[in-house]
């Protein structure tokens, strides 16, 4: 229990960090986003919200201390400000429009990418110079090695371009309604197809090689060496004696990955136009949209945290150590 | 426990134990560096990177004047003349990511060789003092971690003036945090060994033990680390490039994959344009990764591969012990 706690807190300490730089970004950094933001809305504000975009942003001068701490319970309470480049929605309502979506595509490939690349990874070690080991693992490092978005831009030209068999953009097609039905279901998984396979395949090498180094090392332990002599199916000595405890590394590394995991979706949903927080950060970009750019820096992180910390409730299940200790 | 009798067992005759636990180390650089041009791995991925300096270095040569400007009609598909063809601006493709390999390259190796020293740096000085400097130093290396990287490129870059320098500093900031912490692990299971206690008690002073004496001795890992934080520097800096947060007038094979959206060529199939880019990208990031693998297994003998492939029907551990 106590792991928890202090895992708890130390996660609060990284929010705490973000939101820190997040304030202090704009009020160390030469010249004045206010003014170049500005420039670029074509002057669509009233005076007094820029009035208000100043003192958030901290280009009019006021004391450090008192406004940090009125920043800190703006944030806490959810009130980001507003979205220059979706003039007047406030940011907190664009991003929770759109982090379903990201989240959708996220977990998906993630829980897919995990699954495979684990069960590869152990095939590949319980089996080694076998098939799967020697051609599997070069394959993977080398479409490992491209860019997440640069294999979606491949993907959607060969795919929805050339053979035009997949939805370029979108996460549905337009006119169908949203709700919970067949039809909805199995259009929104048409779309999220393309997208997730491209984070998949990036992912994949990363997982399995992970597995696979720490299965080979595992399987010299005495411990399978003892369940052999017992007798024991290979099945069982590979899945439960083996894997079982080939698998914390790899748990651990899960928490590390989720942020790049992030990333990876973010620059995707660019390339097919998919609508989430990544495709939105695009155009926050393109506007010089700081507000929303900070609250989505922020967002992400909570979500990053957050599934950390789902992680590490996984990790003490499997591991009967931490629990105790 | 083979390890301990060797360490025990070469302290005792030499003279001067903190000389030869560096000498060692030497002869351990020297002779990896040997096992590493007979790993094939090793050298294809050499191979690659060096092809690539080449051509980065020779971009001028090929392409002399300004490779941005126009030379013929826009969009032409690759022909004898431009072998690539044209973007819908009317510039070589060719031209393009030769010129862009310097920007990337250049870029990629900084901030990777920065992230990496910044990493070393921390690691070490945590892991050789300890207690509270290792607690402040881990913790600040965990938020890091933990903190999204492209969200916080993305808000960093926004923020500072644009240019080459701010990517790279941008990059390191988000980089060197993973450095660190492997170089953490790393230098405390050294920080133990003996030979780092005859150092202190000979009354060497911190910054020589860190230097001479643990340093030389995770190169293995560090190479790694280099070699990870380089692919990460290189991928990150297409990243950010790509969403149009580096300096768009710097050519690079992020900036050239930016225009590349951004003038809609591959909603209008031309593959050509978008592919060489990310072509070398992905070729650069698989060369550094086959060598950082290399020398994962010349350093971890029981990664290497068999000579012969198991046979799911091949004899057991417990049955081969049997027939001895």
């Amino acid at each position: 229990m106590s792991f928890l706690f202090r895992r708890l807190g130390f996660y609060l300490l990284a929010f705490w960090a973000s939101i820190t730089l997040n304030f202090l970004l704009p009020r160390l950094m030469p010249g004045d986003p206010v003014t170049r933001m500005l420039s670029r809305s074509q002057q669509r504000l009233e005076p007094q919200q820029v009035d208000a975009l100043r003192t958030m942003m901290g280009v009019d001068g006021g004391p450090l201390i008192p406004e940090y701490f009125s920043y800190l319970g703006r944030i806490l309470t959810g009130d980001f400000g507003m979205s220059i480049s979706r003039f007047p929605t406030p940011v907190a309502e664009v991003i929770a429009s759109q982090l379903p979506w990201t989240l959708l595509l996220g977990i998906t490939s993630l829980v897919i990418a995990v699954i495979l690349g684990n069960l590869l990874g152990i095939l590949a070690a319980w089996r080694r110079g076998g098939f799967l080991d020697s051609v599997a693992p070069p394959l993977l490092v080398f479409i490992g090695s491209f860019p997440y978005f640069w294999l979606a831009m491949g993907a959607l030209y060969i795919f929805g371009i050339n053979m035009g068999v997949a939805p370029m953009r979108h996460a549905f097609s337009v006119g169908l309604v949203p709700g919970f039905n067949l039809e909805f279901i199995l259009d929104v998984a048409a779309h999220l197809f393309l997208p997730a396979l491209t984070i998949v395949l990036v992912s994949l090498g990363g997982w399995m090689l992970g597995m696979r180094n720490t299965m080979i090392a595992t399987n010299s332990e005495d411990y399978i060496l003892m369940a052999e002599a017992k007798g024991l199916r290979p099945h069982r000595i590979m899945l439960n004696y083996a894997a079982r405890n080939a698998m914390l590394p790899s748990v651990t590394s899960m928490g590390m990955s989720i942020g790049f995991i992030v990333g990876g979706a973010l620059l995707t949903e660019v390339v097919f136009a998919y609508p989430g927080v990544g495709y939105q950060l695009l155009a926050a970009v393109q506007g010089l949209d700081y507000p929303l750019m900070q609250g989505m820096f922020l967002t992400i992180t909570a979500a990053v945290l957050i599934a950390n910390f789902l992680v590490d409730l996984v990790y003490v299940r499997l591991d009967p150590r931490v629990r105790k200790g | 426990m083979s390890q301990i009798t060797t360490d025990s067992l070469t302290l005792i005759p030499e003279d001067s134990a903190a000389e030869s636990a560096a000498d060692r180390a030497r002869l351990g650089a020297t002779r990896l560096l040997r096992t590493l041009l007979r790993n094939g791995k090793a050298v294809a991925g050499l191979s690659i990177i060096l092809v690539f300096i080449a051509l980065a270095l020779l971009a001028p040569v090929f392409f002399p004047g300004d490779p941005a400007r126009i030379t013929s009609a826009g969009a032409a598909a690759p022909s004898l003349e431009h072998w690539l063809g044209t973007t819908t601006k009317g510039q070589d493709v060719l031209g393009l990511t030769l010129w862009g390999a310097r920007s990337s390259l250049f870029v990629g190796f900084a901030a990777g060789i920065l992230s990496t020293v910044i990493g070393v740096l921390i690691g070490l000085s945590g892991a050789y003092f300890g207690r509270g400097l290792d607690e402040a130093l881990s913790l600040v290396t965990n938020v890091f971690l933990l903190v999204p990287g492209l969200p916080l490129l993305v808000i960093l870059a926004a923020f500072m003036p644009p240019g080459l320098g701010t990517v790279i500093v941008v990059l390191v900031i988000t980089g060197w945090a993973g450095s660190a912490r492997v170089m953490r692990s790393q230098a405390m299971s050294i920080r133990g060994k003996d030979y780092v206690a005859a150092a202190q008690v000979s009354g060497e002073r911190p910054l020589r033990i860190m230097v001479r004496e643990i340093l030389p001795n995770m190169a293995s890992v560090v190479m790694t680390t280099l070699l990870g934080c380089i692919i990460g520097s290189i991928g990150a800096q297409a990243g950010l490039e790509f969403l149009g947060l580096g300096d768009v007038n710097t050519l690079s094979w992020g900036t050239n994959l930016f225009w590349a959206t951004s003038d809609g060529s591959l909603m209008l199939g031309q593959w050509w344009i978008f592919v060489p880019s990310g072509l070398a990208i992905a070729l650069v990031a698989f060369a550094l990764a086959l060598c950082n693998y290399a020398v994962d297994e010349i350093t971890n003998p029981r990664l290497r591969r068999p000579k012969h492939a198991t046979k799911s029907t091949a004899a057991t551990t417990v049955a081969r012990k049997e027939e001895k």
